[in-house]
C-alpha cells in the first residue's frame, strides 16, 4: 500500500478479478429466468382456470414441479447478484453496505430454499 | 469505498448531473424493473407457492388479497381500508407483469450490446425506445389472453 496519495492507493492492487464471473453469471441466470417465467406464464395461460385444484393437479406433476424448482433458484440467484450491485452503488458507508449485503444474503437464500421446499411438498403429495 | 467522503467524486445515484436521453431512462428503468420484480415480484411468487403448499383455505386467502372479485369488496367502515388494499394489489400484480416484460426487453437489449451490436446513435436511440414501449404491448397483451380466456 501507499502513503495515501491517489497512485499510492491503487499500485499492485489491481481489480478484484471476481467482476467477469459476476457478469457471466448474471447473464447465465437471466436467460434462465426469460426461459422459465415465460414458462411460467404460458403455463398460466393455458391452464383453463386458476383455481386451487386446477394449479395443484399442474403444479405437482413432475416437469413443471422441476421447472418451478429452476424457476425459483435461477431467479433468487439473479435477484442476489442484481440486488447486491444496486446496495454497492447506493450504500456508501462501508459498515452499512456490508450489513446490506449479509441480509440480503440470508433473505434470498432463506426465499430460495422456502420456495423450493413448498414445490417439493406439493410434488410429493404433502399438500 | 472508504476515500468517499475525503475525495469529492461524485457518487451514485447521479440523476441530476446527466442529461435525460431514452438511453439513459432504458438504464435506469432496467435497473428500477429489477429490483422491483426482486422485491416485490419474489415476494408474492413465495406467497403464491407457500398458499399452494398450505392447502385450499391458505389460497383462498392469497387470491382473496391479492386478485379479490371486484362485485364482493365491502366499502363501508373498515372495509373501505380492505377493500383499497385490494385494489391496490390489482395494480401490483399487473404492475410486475409489466417490470418484469420491461427488464427482459432491456435485459435482452443488454445481450446485443453485449456481443458489440447496436452502439450506432440512431439504433442505440431507436431500441432505447422500443424496448420499453414493446414491453407495455406484451404486458397488455399477457392480461388480455389471461382476462379474456
Ligand atoms: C424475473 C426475475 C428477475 C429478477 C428478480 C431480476 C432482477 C435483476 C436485478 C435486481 C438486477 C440489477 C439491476 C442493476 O443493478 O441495474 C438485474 C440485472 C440484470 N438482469 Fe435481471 N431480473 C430478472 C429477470 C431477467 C431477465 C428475464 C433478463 C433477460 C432477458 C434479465 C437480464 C438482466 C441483465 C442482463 C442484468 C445485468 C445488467 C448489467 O449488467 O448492468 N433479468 N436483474
Amino acid at each position: 500500500m501507499g502513503n495515501g496519495t491517489s497512485i499510492g492507493r491503487v499500485r499492485g492492487l489491481g481489480s478484484a478479478k471476481t467482476g467477469p464471473h459476476h457478469w457471466l453469471m448474471q447473464r447465465f441466470t437471466a436467460i434462465g429466468n426469460l426461459l422459465l417465467v415465460v414458462w411460467l406464464g404460458v403455463s398460466l395461460l393455458l391452464l383453463p382456470n386458476l383455481h386451487y385444484q386446477t394449479v395443484i393437479e399442474w403444479i405437482s406433476a413432475p416437469v413443471p414441479a422441476t421447472a418451478m424448482a429452476l424457476l425459483v433458484i435461477s431467479t433468487f440467484w439473479h435477484a442476489r447478484m442484481g440486488v447486491g450491485v444496486m446496495m454497492e452503488d447506493y450504500v456508501h458507508e462501508h459498515a452499512n453496505k456490508f450489513a446490506c449485503v449479509a441480509a440480503l444474503n440470508l433473505i434470498t437464500f432463506a426465499g430460495a430454499a422456502f420456495g423450493v421446499f413448498c414445490v417439493v411438498r406439493l410434488a410429493l403429495g404433502g399438500a | 469505498m472508504a476515500q468517499a467522503g475525503t475525495s469529492n467524486r461524485p457518487l451514485s445515484p447521479h440523476l441530476q448531473i446527466w442529461r435525460w436521453g431514452p438511453h439513459m431512462a432504458v438504464s435506469i428503468l432496467h435497473r428500477v424493473s429489477g429490483n422491483g420484480l426482486a422485491f416485490v415480484g419474489l415476494a408474492l411468487l413465495l406467497w403464491w407457492l407457500g398458499a399452494l403448499a398450505s392447502g385450499p383455505a391458505a389460497y383462498a386467502t392469497f387470491t382473496g388479497w391479492v386478485w379479490a372479485d371486484l362485485s364482493t369488496l365491502d366499502w363501508s367502515g373498515l372495509g373501505l381500508v380492505t377493500s383499497l388494499i385490494r385494489l391496490a394489489f390489482k395494480v401490483v400484480l399487473v404492475g410486475i407483469t409489466w417490470a418484469f416484460f420491461t427488464h427482459a426487453a432491456s435485459g435482452l437489449r443488454h445481450f446485443v450490446l453485449d456481443i458489440g451490436a447496436g452502439y450506432e446513435l440512431n439504433a442505440n436511440r431507436t431500441w432505447s425506445i422500443l424496448s420499453p414501449v414493446l414491453a407495455v404491448a406484451m404486458t397488455a397483451i399477457f392480461w388480455a389472453l389471461l382476462l379474456l380466456r
